[in-house]
């Protein structure tokens, strides 16, 4: 049913913190490789070892410099992934009710035996969070994970969508953000979490959590500091011994 | 956005056969017998071929029927509702017209209703897109409807019609330019509002997150040959417009008509191309593209 509800019971998500993401995409092998062997089509690649290599990601890291009007221009890195929103309007353009959005939880899905592929819901979703699968002709998407985070047959603590539980800096947060005592929920709070492009309306459950305000260097440094000579000195001792005798061999 | 041949053609072509039987619904004495024939056959094989032509750009044609289940809010689903009805409805009219010269006006006017609705559903699944600015915009659907009832009159021999809509159509192309030129910039979003990084300073992509190419930027990111765009709209504008009004204006002649049109018909193939490859969509920005 392409038809929005009011209103989900929960609203889960994903917080990202571009303060503590380092780029490594290890979230994006991650997903690739639960995607591609887990629910629905996999994640296919074409020419993956040729001259010109593509293939399908449900989520990728852009990275950003920003140039402040003062100090030194910041390196940001800026994973991307589907937003799971709740005006979401890759849903309501798919003609064939193969999108859809679920009222227990919020997790937008496409239901691939349904799908044409025509490729209008990528065409609506301002993020670029929906990718044609070549090789299978349907539409793919984040499915935050949903054959993991109900899963009883995984370990507790493997409950979460793959991204979050392989991010090593601890960068990619789960939780229902519809709760306003969640961690996640709290996080955003306490951090100023923001949406992308909140004037496309489509109210993106999925929050990103600004970069922390740089240290500033605020002591005054001598301008004649890089013509001092340098402190080090020449070692002493049993060190200063070796290093004459080192130096006549 | 990509301009796929499949879509151009399908919006091209389906357009113009729409518009040709859009003429003989309404018109007041509708031909019959083999004239009415050849009309209808020309407006099915247009229509019907444009619509066939649309379903080569999907990944999954053979499920394409499934395309009529969500009209409630998918304006590709009314399409294919509008355009059923409007093949079914003009078929039964052309029916009557051809072997038993009558002409049913309530029938016809039905259907000609359904035409253009099948026009204006078409161009809804673009002007509804906030993602693409250019689009976005209520004078998308004016201007396929201009271009889909002027192309039907000259297609239906309505020469002195067919020269004033002409003439419309191509202003609403040009101020649809024009409009069309500055709407990305008052969309409001921007590389700032994309990131979210704004309010620290000026954001300049710095690394794509691959080495390769990938679907985005293949199908909506497609800034090929944009560098000929004006001189493409000059191209479109004068085969779309000047030829053919020039060639109507001399004296009638079957070939001068039939020169008229096919010259009409190309300049709208090229206009249609650049709707599509002067489409920007905001995903771009987070590529550093626009």
């Amino acid at each position: 049913m392409t038809q929005l509800p009011e209103k989900t019971e929960r609203k889960l998500g994903l917080v990202i913190d571009l303060d503590t993401c380092v780029g490594c995409h290890a979230c994006v092998i991650s997903c690739k490789g639960w995607n591609s062997e887990n629910y629905g089509a996999p994640l296919s690649d074409q020419d993956p070892y040729g001259g010109d290599p593509s293939g399908t990601f449900l989520n990728r890291i852009h990275s950003y410099e920003v140039q402040p009007e003062e100090g030194p221009a910041q390196l940001i890195h800026f994973p991307k992934s589907c937003l799971h929103c709740e005006d979401a309007p890759c849903v309501t353009v798919c003609p064939t009710g193969a999108s859809y959005k679920r009222t227990e939880d919020g997790i937008v899905l496409v239901n691939e035996t349904d799908c044409i592929g025509c490729g209008l819901c990528a065409w609506a979703c301002p993020y670029g969070a929906r990718e044609m699968d070549k090789a299978e002709g349907v539409m793919k998407k984040c499915t935050l994970c949903v054959d993991r985070i109900y899963n009883e047959n995984l370990p507790e603590e493997d409950r979460e969508p793959a991204c979050v539980r392989t991010c090593p800096s601890n960068a990619r947060h789960f939780g229902d953000l519809g709760d306003p005592d969640s961690a996640v929920s709290q996080l955003v709070a306490e951090r100023g979490g923001m949406d992308l492009m909140p004037e496309q309306g489509t109210k993106p459950v999925n929050k990103y959590l600004p970069p922390r305000p740089k240290d500033q260097l605020n002591e005054e440094v001598d301008m004649l500091a890089p013509l001092l000579a340098p402190v080090a000195e020449e070692p002493k001792g049993f060190l200063g011994w070796l290093d004459k005798t080192l130096e006549k061999i | 956005m990509h301009p796929a041949p499949s879509i151009i053609a399908f919006s091209t072509f389906s357009g113009l056969g729409l518009g040709l039987l859009f003429w003989l619904g309404v018109a007041s004495s509708a031909p019959t017998g083999w004239v009415a024939f050849a009309f209808f056959a020309i407006g099915y094989l247009l229509a019907v071929g444009g619509l066939v032509a649309s379903t080569f750009h999907l990944g999954r044609p053979e499920r394409a029927l499934k395309a009529f289940t969500q009209w409630q809010t998918s304006w590709l689903s009314r399409e294919a509702w509008c355009a059923v009805a409007a093949l079914v409805t003009m078929g039964v009219y052309g029916l009557f017209l051809v072997f038993f010269d009558t002409q049913i006006r309530l029938l016809g006017a039905i259907g000609a209703f359904f035409c253009l609705m099948t026009v204006y559903t078409t161009s809804m699944i673009y002007a509804q897109l906030k993602t693409v600015p250019r689009w976005n915009t209520v004078l998308t659907s004016i201007l396929f409807l201009a271009l889909s009832v002027a192309g039907g009159a000259l297609l239906s021999g309505r020469v002195a019609i067919g020269l004033v809509l002409l003439l419309i159509a191509g202003l609403i192309q040009l101020v649809w330019w024009q409009i069309g030129d500055k709407r990305f910039a008052k969309s409001g979003t921007d590389m700032k509002s994309a990131t979210g990084l704004g309010t620290i300073g000026e954001v300049r992509a710095f690394e794509p997150p691959h080495t390769g190419t990938n679907y985005l930027l293949n199908e909506m990111v497609y800034t090929v040959a944009r560098r000929h765009a004006r001189k493409l709209r000059l191209i479109s504008l004068f085969l779309m417009l000047l030829l053919p009004v020039v060639l109507l204006l001399l004296p009638f002649s079957h070939v001068g008509a039939v020169l008229a049109l096919l010259s009409h018909v190309a300049g709208v193939l090229v206009s249609r191309w650049l709707f599509f490859a002067e489409a920007e969509h905001v995903v771009g920005l987070y590529y550093g593209m626009r």
